[in-house]
């Protein structure tokens, strides 16, 4: 079922296998088509992923984006796993990798990534989302737009309101 | 106080009609219990032991007469005609219906007030010093600070879902801290640098609850325009590395700990060096915009009334002990502080009922510029009254039941709801302090004794700040039977202390005599004038551990 959310609420089919981590002695086994490793396995590899366009990486909540710095815009597609919706952790990390490592590509949010949150994050830079299955998607857009604007500034606009008052 | 322009009444619009489209969601079953948690939480709405239970925000403890009405109209219409103030300054209601929420919410946006972020863990509501901005020492008036922390706050989108709730208090007193910020996650004291500019003093790490703390300073000096880039600062370092894997040790205190406050310091600064000179920053203008709504009312040029007012309590003892106890000086002269107690004996403390509300609403309109201040000691203050009209006031409020003249004393008891509302409680606490008061209502002894904090909470929770009274009381369960024990020696002024407990706990109904017994030791071995806590510093915990299991 698509289930991948854009800014603008459009809903499309998930191109992207998230690969999990190996367990403990096991490779990583990278399949054909569009694919997510975890971070730390592509820093670690990054040589074997060169000729390949359609690796991106995901993040686990203690990941850190510093590891990224100066790379990030090699890579297509970054997620950040939201292992349970109240895990707020997720939402430093895509400011981090917009507004200091200046990442320009997609930026999703899988894992348990449900309707009400979906405000939070595209205002912390994700433009993708993979809205957990059991949820309507139909329901994203209104979700995204509940405000039309913002008492602080953030990814989405760096003016804080108290600067567009003075003006 | 601020007023609302467009802006705000759009985004609160927008926050009402979010929160009805959640609400439907959560009845219709799309939402289950746990995904609607936090969202009604961060809306104000709790689950409790009978009814849910509304916590409505105030924001840094300011309400106008017009919200007072409506608070009053919403206790009568939603609710059993009363409510109650709460030690962070906001305002509860007990037995609100889940499907009215929204509604109310509606209707107390009409009068720009709201339940936002006033739990869940996410930033909560700002608090200070009920007397901010009529009180002579203060290096500046905090309030506009808090309303600039209450805007970067709200539904700010990186800190919706923080490891656990997060509580910023101001001070601006140099000799009084009745703010407590030495008991919050982040406390700032205003103060002035050498060159005379304005900044804060930064306090982190602070926090009752299970593992209660004093928070360190972990920045001497942060001048005033960098108020929200720092904050911001220290609330990312915590959202990503505070623990999440426990619920009690998630709080800030526990990071600052493990980490020491140092480290954590060098972190937020790193962190800072990078949003320090973002939009963030604060302007000048910015800053001056929100000041103009805290500038001082109409004050008359009304001489002060003190030889009319000596005449007035030598012939009225009632009146001299009001006078006495609850009226403050004012930095204007002609004027006066007045805090109306809410702490009758029989009413559990901070409740208040619809008719009150009213009358509060109508006391403020006609002796303080329409305006009242909510304590973290759950009484309400009139901040700007005309001396000349102080009698006038006393006569009105005395058949109203706020002229109770025993504000800091030890039957001007902080109180949580405990075990009569609250589904965490281990024990009841305002059956405590109800036999408290009834044992201690000789009101000479009681001004005898002097200032003493008496704090009760019925769990560990600390709702009731026992941990900083002078004398705490926690509620413990043992056995399924409902104890009490007691610490001594806390305090959540400037000198903030964490007391120390005294020994095994009691059954309620010992209650006023254990306490009856700490009171014995500390009138047997004051110095003259000598404060209770200031006793028991000198003398320390043995004698009354002595006395009280001898
Ligand atoms: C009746 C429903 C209430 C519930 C379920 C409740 C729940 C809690 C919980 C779970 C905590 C501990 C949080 C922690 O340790 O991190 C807490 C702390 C606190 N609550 Fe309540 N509370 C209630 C009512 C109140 C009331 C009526 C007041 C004011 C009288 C209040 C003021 C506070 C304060 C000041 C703290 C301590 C803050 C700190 O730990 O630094 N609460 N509450
Ligand atoms: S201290 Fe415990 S019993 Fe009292 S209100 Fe808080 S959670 Fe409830």
């Amino acid at each position: 079922m698509p289930n991948i959310i854009k800014l603008d609420g459009s809903v499309h089919n998930d191109e992207w296998q998230v690969v999990a981590r190996p367990a403990d002695g096991e490779s990583l086994v990278v399949p054909e088509g569009p694919a997510l490793v975890p971070v730390d396995l592509w820093l670690a590899g990054r040589e074997h992923f060169a000729d390949r366009s359609d690796i991106g990486v995901w993040f686990e909540g203690h990941d850190e984006p510093e590891t990224l710095d100066g790379l990030v815009n090699e890579l297509p597609l970054i997620a950040v796993n939201f292992p349970k919706f109240a895990d707020g952790r997720g939402y430093s990390i895509a400011r981090l990798l917009r507004e200091r490592y200046g990442f320009r590509n997609e930026l999703r949010a899988i894992g348990d990534v449900l309707l009400d949150q979906l405000q939070f994050m595209k205002r912390c830079g994700f433009d993708s989302f993979a809205l957990r299955e059991d949820k309507d998607p139909a329901k994203a857009a209104r979700c995204l737009n509940f405000f039309s604007q913002n008492y602080q500034a953030a990814t989405d606009n760096d003016t804080p309101l108290f600067r567009r008052r003075a003006s | 106080m601020y007023v609302y322009d467009e802006h705000d009444r759009q985004i609160l619009a927008e926050r009402v009609a979010q929160f009805r489209d959640q609400t439907d969601r959560a009845l219709a079953g799309e939402l289950s219990e746990d995904e609607f948690l936090p969202l009604r939480l961060q809306n104000g709405l709790y689950v409790q032991r009978f009814a849910p239970m509304l916590r409505l925000c105030v924001p840094y403890g300011m309400l106008r007469s017009d919200q007072l009405r409506r608070l009053a109209r919403v206790t009568r219409d939603y609710d059993k005609g009363y409510a109650h103030f709460t030690t962070r300054q906001n305002v509860q209601l007990n037995w609100p219906a889940l499907e009215d929420v929204p509604d109310i919410l509606a209707e107390l946006a009409e009068v720009e007030m709201h339940a936002n972020q006033t739990s869940g863990n996410c930033i909560r509501n700002t608090t200070t010093d009920q007397f901010a901005g009529v009180q002579a020492d203060e290096v500046a008036d905090p309030r506009p600070y808090c309303e600039i922390i209450r805007q970067w706050s709200t539904f700010h989108p990186e800190f919706a879902f923080l490891p656990r709730k997060f509580k910023v208090a101001v001070n601006a007193s140099e000799h009084t801290d009745r703010a407590a910020i030495q008991v919050h996650d982040i406390g700032l004291q205003l103060v002035r640098n050498d060159q005379g500019e304005l900044g804060f003093r930064v306090h982190v790490g602070g926090g009752l609850g299970r593992t209660p703390m004093v928070g360190p300073v972990i920045r001497e000096f942060l001048p005033e325009l960098d108020l929200l880039t720092y904050l911001e600062a220290v609330l990312r370092v915590y959202n990503r590395y505070g623990r999440r894997d426990n619920k009690y040790k998630a709080r800030i205190k526990i990071l600052v700990k493990a980490l020491s406050p140092a480290v954590f310091a060098e972190k937020v600064e790193a962190e800072w060096a990078h949003l320090k000179d973002s939009p963030t920053r604060l302007t000048p203008d910015a800053v001056e915009r929100v000041k103009v709504y805290f500038t001082e009312p109409d004050y008359q040029a009304v001489p002060d009334q003190s030889d009319a007012l000596a005449k007035l309590r030598f012939e009225h003892k009632g009146f001299d002990n009001w006078i006495a106890h609850n009226v403050e000086t004012h930095k204007h002269p002609g004027y006066a502080l007045v805090t109306l107690t809410m702490k009758n004996t029989g009413t559990p403390p901070g409740d208040i009922s619809d008719q009150q509300l009213d009358h509060l609403a109508d006391l403020a309109d006609r002796f303080s510029f329409g305006e009242v201040r909510v304590t973290h000691q759950q009484n309400v203050v009139l901040a700007d009254v005309r001396q000349d009209e102080l009698f006038e006031l006393w006569q009105a409020i005395t058949p109203m039941g706020f002229a109770t003249a025993n504000l800091n004393t030890l039957t001007d008891i902080i109180c949580c709801p405990g075990g009569d509302y609250c589904a965490l409680a281990n024990a009841k606490s305002i059956p405590v302090a109800e036999s408290i008061q009834r044992r201690f209502d000789n009101l000479d002894f009681l001004y005898d004794l002097g200032d003493i904090d008496l704090n009760i909470s019925g769990c560990m929770n600390a709702c009731g700040h026992h941990h900083v009274g002078n004398i705490g009381v926690l509620g413990v369960d043992k056995k399924g039977e409902e104890f009490y024990q007691i610490s001594l020696g806390g305090s959540s002024h400037h000198d903030a202390a964490i007391g120390k407990i005294l020994g095994p706990s009691f059954a309620r109904e010992a209650m006023p005599d254990v306490i009856e017994k700490i009171i014995d030791v500390y009138v047997q071995n004051r110095n003259d004038e000598e404060a209770f806590i200031d006793t028991y510093r000198r003398i320390g915990i043995d004698p009354f551990k002595e006395r009280v299991y001898a």
